[in-house]
């Protein structure tokens, strides 16, 4: 019997669960489609403002759209150029190791007394900030710094490759620290392109839309109240029209009632409107 | 005056077999840092990938470091840690071995901009 209870409970369960879905469903909906729209009261001052509002976002995306153009193009550039330092690299550094492989040869094997000696840097990197289009750049400036530390090696054997050597891998840092340069401009653009493109998708189909719907909304509420005042107007005009003939009908009677008493008395008739009397003005109607 | 210094250079680093590392100290760039630390490791056959590893993480996380060059053959092996670095600075570069030539189609910068370009340009 238990069992039986509990299988009706979960039988309801799941069209109770099944009406929940559809109805939040159907909320969603109307949410997303008629009610999406900035909250404000619809007046015609309101309506101005939104209209400046549109006027704006217009603006702004036509502006943000300018600028990833621009970074998009900086980026394409930077790329080429990249790619060609890549390849001057691969020449480069061919060309540095050849040169030691030769120093190694005609100067024995140095490897452990320049590994041992190190001490300070000579070449070392400042970064500096390029401007593109609003993006600040990170570049790289190569700068020498001290003296040699490796003046004295290869004083006994060799000297000549090595100073040959070590001219190819001074050539060698100096294209390694600008390619550097290229890589992180590079990397930096990617993001700053990325958030741009967002923000111009943002304000085209978010931001736009949304206030496009409360203009609309504001000028249906208009029109509907002025539809409402015509109508209420008209419906006056109406009721004015019924008394006023009420009125007619009323005095013609009273005027001949009037005639029929002065052919018995000739009472003069002091019934002259005038300026002065208490009596209430029509209100005028178009 | 060395803080002035230290905050105007900054230093390469190199990640490299012991040739690609002598090298490029004789270019100048070695230094040791008041803690004795070095700025390059060389890297043998049998270097275990997490000494590797390690010692990219703590080049990448120290600030004096600007740029890291390594090794394409060793950047292979710890192309992970390289690709998870998304900061521009320090900016790892990677240099071909005297073993491998360059091959672009490995290198994590140039992929990020994958669709860009074709293997014609490196012809």
């Amino acid at each position: 019997m238990w069992r039986n209870v509990k299988c009706k409970y979960c039988f309801l369960g799941q069209i109770i669960d099944y009406y929940l879905l559809l109805l939040y469903i159907v909320l969603l909906h109307l949410k997303m489609s008629s009610h999406d729209r900035i909250d404000i009261f619809p007046s015609r001052m309101n309506l101005t403002i939104m209209k400046t509002r549109l006027k704006g976002a217009h603006k702004g995306h036509s502006l943000l759209k300018k600028k990833a153009d621009a970074l998009k193009m900086k980026f394409h550039s930077i790329l080429r150029k990249i790619i060609e330092a890549k390849q001057l690299m691969g020449e480069i550094m061919k060309e540095a190791a050849f040169s030691l492989a030769e120093a190694k040869f005609s100067g024995g094997d140095f490897s452990h007394v320049v590994l041992q000696n190190v001490g300070k840097a000579q070449m070392k990197v400042r970064s500096k900030t390029e401007n593109v289009a609003g993006v600040k750049l990170p570049v790289f400036e190569h700068y020498e710094d001290g003296s040699d530390s490796y003046e004295l090696t290869g004083l006994s054997r060799g000297g000549e490759q090595l100073s040959r050597l070590k001219k190819n891998y001074s050539k060698a840092v100096k294209l390694l620290v600008e390619l550097a340069s290229l890589q992180t401009s590079f990397v930096t653009l990617d993001e700053s392109i990325k958030i741009t493109n967002r923000r111009v998708n943002a304000i085209e189909h978010v931001i736009i839309p949304k206030i496009e719907r409360t203009i609309s909304y504001i000028i249906t509420e208009l029109d509907e109240g002025e539809r409402e005042e015509f109508f209420r107007l008209k419906k006056i005009q109406q009721k004015k029209e019924v008394i006023r003939e009420a009125q007619e009908k009323v005095r013609k009677d009273w005027e001949k009632e009037k005639e029929a008493r002065e052919v018995f008395a000739s009472i003069p008739s002091n019934h002259v409107p005038s300026m002065l009397d208490d009596k209430e003005d029509e209100d005028l109607l178009f | 005056n060395k803080m002035a210094a230290s905050r105007a250079g900054k230093l390469l680093a190199v990640i490299g077999d012991e040739d690609t590392c002598t090298g490029f100290l004789l270019g100048g760039i070695g230094e040791l840092n008041k803690h004795r630390q070095p700025n390059f490791m060389v890297v043998e056959k049998d270097t275990p990938t997490g000494d590797i590893e390690e010692q990219l993480r703590l080049f990448l996380s120290r600030k004096d470091i600007a740029i890291v060059l390594i090794s394409q053959s060793i950047a292979d092996v710890v192309r992970y840690v390289i690709d998870a670095h998304t900061d521009p600075i320090p900016s790892v570069l990677e240099i071909p071995s005297k073993d491998a030539p360059y091959d672009p189609s490995k290198d994590s910068i140039l992929r990020r901009a994958k669709g860009m370009f074709s293997a014609e340009d490196f012809r």
